[in-house]
């Protein structure tokens, strides 16, 4: 009888350390997974640049400076090594655009231009897609944290190495509102 | 914000926990008040609640779609809300459900699917025509939060419940009066059993329309639950409030919408219970109070932040 008892308590406590395990591994590949996604995103940015530059370099011929920032900035962030320089290149990168943006507000012509608003919609949405990749980046990263970190979980995750993952920070510079009207 | 879902989703499962035992109380009365020849009545009840369900739980999302006049529109056909809900969808980790725009004027939305694998989003012309782009992602994160929340099959079960309590009083109650049964004269003969009768005929009248009424409740809860995740979504309480704000000042009745179909979208689309109805038989809560919920949230960040 006694003997019955404990299989079933040894019983229930693998049960419960196996779903626990398996609980951490799909939530560490949710986090590298949308850690990807982010790259995904960003590199869909780069594919979108060249045409923009092309539609506004005929209306915008004042503004060389400023065309081929965003193309060197562009550039950079494709050669970049490493995830630091890849980010400090894609944030940028994400200045240069906003400058492009907030110029091209002084032509009416550049603005009424169908390709043109087409393809703005198309470079919102993909700063946006950036934006929310990271944010669900985070989301993750900390729901796999608090598995981590919490009680029971934490004993497995310490058992077997899994470690709590860093966040995404947004640099200083990118959190400066640009009072550009995107519509 | 993170209250506001845990909070809703409470509440949600005390109903249903109210739901179910209300089920259990009504079909124990009538049990009891028509013992034997009751249980062929139930099992039948049973069956026939089971084939509902399932057909609205594999089809119904293709019904609602129909019934609404909505076509399917590609990237190209419809560039900023296919990006909207695409962007959605990166923000949940979901896939992408199939877009459809439904050709009225009035603004409107609502989703169904019975998971995130199997979803469709459905947003009115008018929708599309009257919000910016902050406020279609408001709605848009709204209705795809109620698939992620799975919203839809909740309200398949709470329906099931319904009709299983709705369908057992019904038997009971011709049973009753159209004789066809024993009587419990060979148990608690006598004032007893006249009681249990007529107490089983009260709830038998009375447990539909609770259950109705429950079952609306939940469907309240769910809507502010939807708001929350939405917010959780775009992090940006104001944008879906602004919409709801502009929804609630259009006066436009929504043409393809009835009765059966009404709970899908994101607000009352039925424009003759005006703006103070707040009864106990609305699908929605009251507008207002929605929007008041999702300022506070934006007021409260603020207030963090600084």
């Amino acid at each position: 009888m006694i003997a019955l008892i404990i299989i079933a308590i040894v019983v229930v406590i693998v049960g419960g350390i196996i779903a626990i395990y398996n609980s951490l591994v799909r939530s560490r590949n949710k986090v590298d997974n949308s850690w990807k996604q982010i790259d995904v995103q960003l590199k869909r940015r780069h594919d979108l640049i060249p045409n923009l530059v092309e539609i506004v370099k005929d209306y915008m011929s004042y503004e060389q400076e400023v065309l081929e920032n965003v193309t060197k900035a562009r550039s950079q962030a494709m050669q970049a090594q490493g995830p630091a320089d890849a980010a400090k290149a894609e944030n940028m990168l994400t200045g240069a655009l906003k400058s492009l943006f907030a110029v091209a507000e002084n032509y009416p012509d550049l603005k009424a231009n169908q390709n043109v608003s087409q393809l703005q919609e198309e470079l919102t949405s993909t700063e946006n897609k950036i934006a929310f990749a990271r944010q669900l980046y985070n989301d993750v990263v900390m729901a796999f944290n608090n598995k981590v970190q919490t009680f029971p979980s934490n004993i497995i995750a310490g058992a077997f190495g899994f470690g709590a993952r860093e966040y995404f920070e947004t640099p200083e510079e990118e959190k400066e509102p640009v009072a550009v009207d995107l519509r | 914000m993170y209250e506001q879902i845990s909070k809703n989703k409470r509440l949600s499962y005390f109903l249903i926990v109210v739901m179910t035992a209300l089920l259990i109380v009504i079909g124990f009365a009538i049990g009891y008040a028509a013992t034997g020849v009751g249980y062929f009545g139930i099992a039948l009840a049973v069956i026939i609640a089971l084939a509902m369900t399932l057909t609205s739980y594999y089809k119904g999302d293709k019904i609602a779609l129909a019934t609404s006049h909505a076509r399917r529109v590609t990237h190209d056909e419809a560039p900023q809300l296919f990006n909207v809900v695409e962007e959605m969808s990166i923000a949940s980790g979901n896939p992408m459900p199939a877009v459809y725009i439904i050709d009225d004027s009035a603004p409107n939305a609502f989703a169904t699917g019975r998971n995130p694998e199997h979803s469709s989003i459905a947003v009115t012309q008018g929708l599309i025509d009257k919000m910016n782009r902050e406020e279609l992602q408001g709605v848009v994160a709204h209705e795809m939060s109620h698939v992620r929340n799975y919203d839809i099959l909740f309200a398949t079960l709470v329906g099931v419940m319904v009709g299983a309590i709705a369908l057992m009083a019904d038997f009971f109650l011709r049973f009753t009066f159209f004789g066809g049964g024993r009587r419990s004269s060979n148990n608690n003969s006598g004032i007893f059993g006249i009681i249990i009768l007529v107490a089983a005929l009260v709830l038998a009248i009375l447990a539909p329309i609770a259950a109705r009424a429950v079952q609306l409740a939940i469907s309240r809860k769910r809507e502010y639950l939807a708001d929350a995740s939405a917010v959780e979504l775009t992090r940006n309480p104001n944008g879906l409030a602004n919409a709801l704000q502009k929804i609630a000042d259009d006066t436009e009745q929504l043409e393809v919408a009835n009765r059966a179909t009404a709970h899908l979208y994101i607000a009352q689309p039925i424009k003759k219970f005006k703006e103070k109805s707040r009864g106990l038989f609305d699908t929605h809560p009251p507008i207002q109070e929605r929007i008041g919920v999702l300022r506070a949230m934006a007021s409260g960040a603020a207030g963090a932040a600084s």
